[in-house]
């Protein structure tokens, strides 16, 4: 069974009919015991960090988030996801995040005008290392960003793909062991992000 | 870098994909998820429907079709129309929409932005405006007055001001859609959308006037637009998406050329 958490961030529809899409028939659940016993763990989100951080905690999926990660089952994080799995987010006047990966979450603070925040639309990832996930997917292919912070991963070994927005280049993509996360949404990201959610359901991490 | 995006609009009466020139003499154009099918399939970046009549018949909006187009396409969409209260912006995003586009309801109700996008986030809420320029006029700072319901009701808000206020209130992307560029595949109105993208700190979309491709190129460079909507260029087959991101990328714009 594949689990996609619902804690309260957001609208977790697309993310289900783009499984669908690849014939799997993913769960919509905030129950820990479902999310535990789980052979793959989707978590999105879209929304502030604060209030996430709220949720997951009333809910008690904090410790249910750390087992899953620690015990090895394949695990995506989506957009917000992505970002609470890091240490801090910058969101909120600050907000402490889960730490299962270290690093911060920023907010873009573009010099030029015209770089609007939020990002949103369609950005090149570059690859900067290989990854099962990005398997048969072209390096600088583009991906759906909507998001006005971005992970800042502590050591750069995490970071698996690169994005370039608003005069830096950030990590859109980073993980580690059974760990993966992209900033961009693979669910709305047209044929090629369906083919990264289709890796990630048949991905089997080396541990 | 990050990519102009081209979104067709997809104006729906009763289930039907239809085209008018400023709202009248609509013609029958095919299927709404047949449609968008069509265009994702062809390289669209995000689609936008509107139930346009929904309003004006005090209906909610057709959400079976925003289920069935969010089950048939793997792109982003934003849905208008027939949005009265934050239950109906919360039925159309759970069916699987991205983005919804409110317009005469903001106007109304402005703090119908705030509540929205406190409660799905910014990136959700979407102000659609209908610009017409007023010349001359003191109450007009712009040059352009905002109107309403399908272009039939003056607000005396200037379109500058009610974009900024609009953002302060929480929307998270501007669509201009100039009256007097609606329909008529002239090209935009390349004067309000650049006011307005100087003037906030969001996306804006420029709408209305859209017929070749050297008028959204306009739209990019001297609108200062992070996206185009554009219907009849492509709804009559006159251009295919193909052959306007060929002719834009020709142009140096960047645009998604791979899907």
């Amino acid at each position: 069974m594949i689990a996609i958490v619902d804690y309260k961030a957001g609208n977790l529809t697309s993310v289900q009919l783009a499984c669908r899409a690849l014939g799997c028939e993913a769960v919509v659940t905030s129950d820990p015991q479902q999310i535990l016993a789980a052979e793959r763990v989707i978590f999105p989100g879209v929304g502030a960090a604060g209030a996430a951080m709220q949720h997951l905690t009333s809910m008690n999926l904090v410790s249910v988030l750390r087992e899953v990660a620690n015990k090895g089952t394949p695990f995506l994080g989506i957009c917000l996801g992505t970002q609470i799995l890091l240490e801090f987010s910058e969101e909120d006047d600050g907000t402490p995040t889960l730490g299962l990966l270290p690093g911060r979450v920023p907010r873009f603070q573009p010099t030029d005008r015209r770089d609007k925040v939020p990002q949103i639309g369609w950005n090149q990832v570059h690859q900067v290392r290989k990854h099962p996930l990005l398997e048969g997917i072209e390096d600088d292919s583009e991906f759906y960003f909507v998001h006005s912070y971005y992970p800042a991963p502590s050591t750069p070994d995490l970071t698996i793909g690169t994005t370039d927005y608003a005069d830096i280049t950030f990590s859109c993509m980073l993980g580690r062991a059974n760990i993966a996360a992209t900033q961009f949404h693979p669910e709305k990201s047209g044929r090629i992000g369906l083919k990264l959610l289709n890796n990630f359901l048949h991905w089997t991490p080396s541990r | 870098m990050l990519t102009k995006r081209i979104i067709p609009c997809l104006d729906v009466i009763k289930r039907r994909v239809t085209k008018g020139v400023k709202f009248q003499n609509n013609i029958d154009l095919g299927d709404p998820v047949e449609m968008a099918v069509r265009y994702s399939d062809g390289g669209c970046d995000e689609l936008v429907v509107y139930d346009i009549t929904a309003s004006a018949e005090g209906r909610p909006i057709d959400i079976e079709m925003v289920r069935e187009v969010a089950a048939a396409i793997r792109i982003p969409f934003a849905v208008g129309g027939g949005i009265s209260c934050l239950e109906d912006m919360s039925r159309v995003l759970l069916a699987g929409a991205e983005k919804v586009s409110v317009n005469s309801l903001a106007i109304k109700n402005p703090q119908i932005i705030s509540e929205g996008s406190k409660a799905f986030g910014a990136q959700c809420v979407v102000l659609g405006m209908d610009p017409v320029a007023h010349p001359n006029d003191s109450r007009f700072p712009s040059g352009y007055e905002v109107t309403a319901r399908g272009f039939r009701v003056r607000t005396g808000m200037d379109a500058v001001e009610w974009a900024k206020r609009a953002v302060d209130l929480g929307a998270g992307e501007i669509v201009v859609n100039s009256v007097d560029a609606d329909g008529t595949r002239a090209g935009f109105e390349l004067t309000i959308t650049r006011l307005i993208a100087e003037a906030v700190n969001v996306p804006v979309v420029a709408s209305g006037g859209g017929g070749t491709p050297e008028h959204i190129r306009d739209a990019f460079v001297i609108g200062g637009a992070d996206a185009a909507i554009i219907a009849g260029m492509i709804h009559t087959g006159d251009y295919t998406l193909r052959q306007i991101k060929d002719a834009l990328h020709a142009d140096h714009v960047p645009v998604r050329m791979h899907w």
